[in-house]
């Protein structure tokens, strides 16, 4: 079998190496050969049959179109609840919380460390009022809403649970997600509170607690995209995220769950970064890779347990700050590459954001962009479309091979808590991340405007200022309610909480006692830290 | 004598009359900090390992520091140089604090730069308040490297 086009040869090529985005060498041409080992049933598979490789669903995209989700959130719950209506009104199809750093910390607006922070990534909810502004006018029962909280989750799910009850909303008909996803927190993000084996459990107790309460609800989110964010190449992006699944899974199975009984609630999120077909066949991999895990690993009889879904963010990290129009053209391309791998759901980002939070007209150019692709391109008529390209194929392989090898390595170390105890996935991604900062100042990797065809001075375009009030707004709605809600009922619930948490009482319903009281995001974490501690990793440069 | 890198690590001793002398340059001292919530590391450590790399002695804080604790590492390091890496937008808050605490101490001449994303309407007044260097996403490192070896203050002695 002949693997290169007769006549060329390397000297008369524009470059030494041809590699992907994460340096992975790739040849000139694609043959059977590469692809002499793949039996079509036992490693692809029709979509909907296992190992799902071509994708979850028979029909892909013809029963129904990935679901529009822009994840969006500023200021007060005031402002991101019309925020909120507007992107339903231009035809969003479910709703994503981004909430504010000190939402996300577990910090009331008043903590030293809030300084300058509240309302600035995110939108900013100190308690159960802030959620029913947020909420205010939008049917609990009619969408679904994902919300990106993590060491907090099951405060903030609390928060949505009795927003919901309120609403006349039964918890047994909600739908949607929280990411919950703790380990890669640790690894990539770093938006941690308690030590590692302590936020294990608050996260088992979600899935114990939605597995009878809430049963359509996805009780995490496991993400690879903050592991990409902070560098990792996509293997290792791959690798990391379904370890970090296995380690969910084997803790559930520890805490006496059937795996049946959550396996069909774990959901993904990956990154869909630049290099078209190493996303597409990161995607592919990903769905194989999960379905022998949870049929073979853990023994899962469900093929729902099998399935793995995933939602997909184009990379944030992407996006330059120079020439920012040419951001469009980028999230377009990766949000093709997400449609193409099977994404279930898709986040498209706006072009200024690398500057700030983007305005109403960016957010609403992004989901334009996704409508785009849905409605015009066609691509969304066929199932994996890509399905045995010999290069694609040979992708999907090579990175489920590298996935398995970093399994291997992490499983000698005794699991994920343990490798992120050691530093092992943190030096990995920094290391990586280095790599490719070299490579672009080298100009190895081009990036367009930044460091090839930029101009000297770029056009500015109108971005988002968060009022610098907000903090001052939230402060005052903070200290009005510690006037006038029931502080004896509050102060009970949160000694419950914090008395829960040193026995093994499930946290969930003692957090939706402390939220029907009133309590804050920061006491309820303070109720938490006072027995866990908090946790302080060692910097690793 | 001793030469190394570019000049970071001179030293040498040398007698003129009988009287002997000791020259050195010191490596520059730089704090790299993360202030605020934010846990978006990956530009802090990228940098922090660029500047190791050009041969300065770098101290990495980690995470969650606030103004007065980089002020006080800056203090007990005897810091040439601050970096703050700030992506949530907390900036306006943090750097006038971080530069107050300093001239509090005495340490008006360490030389602060910050790095992240900062919009275009608050650069001016970051610089008026003594931030000379600002980098934003795209800056390569070498311009980083070169604009601290450039303002910090000497350390040549005899």
């Amino acid at each position: 079998m002949k693997t290169a086009t007769p006549g060329r040869s390397s000297s008369t090529e524009r470059r030494g190496s041809f590699t992907t985005i994460s340096g992975r060498s790739i040849n000139e041409l694609y043959t059977p050969a590469d692809i002499a080992s793949l039996d079509y049933a036992r490693d692809l598979g029709n979509p909907g049959d296992f190992p799902y490789t071509r994708g979850i669903h028979a029909n892909g995209y013809r029963g129904k179109l990935w679901t529009m989700r822009q994840f969006a959130g500023f200021g007060t719950p005031e402002e991101t609840n019309q925020r909120y209506k507007q992107l339903l009104k231009a035809g969003g199809t479910g709703l994503s919380v981004a909430f504010d750093l000190p939402t996300l910390m577990g910090r009331d607006p008043d903590h030293e460390l809030s300084l300058g922070e509240v309302g600035k990534c995110g939108v900013n909810v100190t308690s159960l009022a802030d959620m029913e502004t947020l909420f205010d006018g939008i049917d609990l029962g009619g969408i679904t809403t994902s919300m990106t909280i993590n060491s907090p989750a099951s405060m903030i799910f609390a928060m949505y649970l009795v927003v919901a009850e309120k609403q006349g909303v039964a918890w047994e008909s909600l739908s949607g997600t929280i990411q919950n996803d703790i380990l890669k927190e640790f690894i990539a993000q770093k938006e941690y509170i308690y030590p590692p084996r302590q936020s294990m459990r608050l996260i088992t107790d979600v899935f114990t607690f939605c597995a009878e309460r809430v049963p359509r609800w996805n009780t995490i989110s496991i993400s690879g995209y903050h592991i990409r964010e902070a560098g990792a190449t996509a293997a290792q992006e791959l690798a990391f995220t379904l370890r970090d699944g296995i380690e969910y899974v084997q803790y559930g199975v520890d805490a006496g769950l059937d795996v049946d009984a959550f396996g069909p609630r774990l959901s993904f999120f990956f990154n869909s970064h630049s290099d078209f077909f190493e996303e597409i066949a990161k995607y592919r991999a990903a769905r194989r890779i999960w379905a022998h895990v949870m049929r073979d690993r853990f023994k899962a009889k469900n093929p729902r347990s099998w399935q793995l879904r995933f939602h997909t963010q184009t990379a944030g990290v992407s996006l330059t700050a120079q020439q920012p129009y040419n951001n469009v053209v980028r999230t377009a391309l990766q949000a093709m590459a997400g449609v193409l791998g099977g994404t279930q759901s898709l986040h498209t980002n706006s072009l200024d954001e690398a500057l700030a939070l983007p305005t109403e007209e960016a957010a609403t150019l992004a989901l334009r962009t996704q409508q785009i692709i849905a409605h015009e391109t066609g691509v969304a008529n066929v199932v994996d479309p890509l399905g045995g390209s010999y290069f694609v194929e040979k992708l999907t392989s090579d990175l489920e091979e590298e996935a398995l090898a970093y399994f291997d390595t992490i499983d000698r170390m005794g699991g994920m808590v343990p490798a992120i105890e050691n530093g092992y996935p943190q030096r990995e991604i920094a290391e990586s991340a280095y790599k490719f900062q070299q490579a672009v100042e080298q100009r190895d990797k081009i990036i367009v405007g930044v460091n090839e065809f930029a101009t000297v001075e770029d056009e500015p375009i109108g971005i988002l200022y968060i009022d610098e009030t907000t903090a001052e707004r939230q402060l005052a709605k903070l200290n009005r309610l510690r006037q006038t809600r029931d502080n004896a009922r509050v102060r009970a619930a949160l000694e419950a909480l914090s008395e829960g948490a040193r026995g093994t009482a499930n946290t969930m319903p003692l957090l939706v006692e402390a939220v029907r009281a009133y309590a804050t995001i920061g006491e309820m974490c303070d109720a938490l830290r006072h027995v866990w501690g908090e946790y302080e990793e060692t910097p690793i440069i | 004598m001793k030469v190394s890198g570019f000049g970071y690590q001179v030293s040498g001793r040398f007698q003129v009359s009988g009287i002997r002398f000791q020259v050195y340059v010191q490596k520059i001292r730089v704090i790299i900090a993360k202030p605020g919530l934010d846990g978006h590391d990956r530009g802090a450590k990228v940098i922090a390992r660029a500047l190791r790399d050009a041969g300065m002695e770098v101290i990495y804080t980690g995470l969650r520091q606030t103004p007065e604790q980089i002020v006080s590492a800056a203090l007990q390091e005897d810091a040439d140089a601050i970096g703050l890496s700030i992506l949530s937008g907390a900036h306006m808050h943090i750097c006038p604090r971080v530069m107050e605490l300093l001239r509090e101490k005495g340490l008006s001449d360490v030389l602060v730069v910050v790095g992240g994303i900062i919009p275009d309407v608050d650069i001016s007044k970051l610089n008026a308040i003594g931030i000379k260097g600002i980098f934003l996403p795209g800056t390569p490192m070498q311009e980083i490297v070169d604009f601290i070896r450039g303002n910090t203050r000497s350390r040549v002695g005899i």
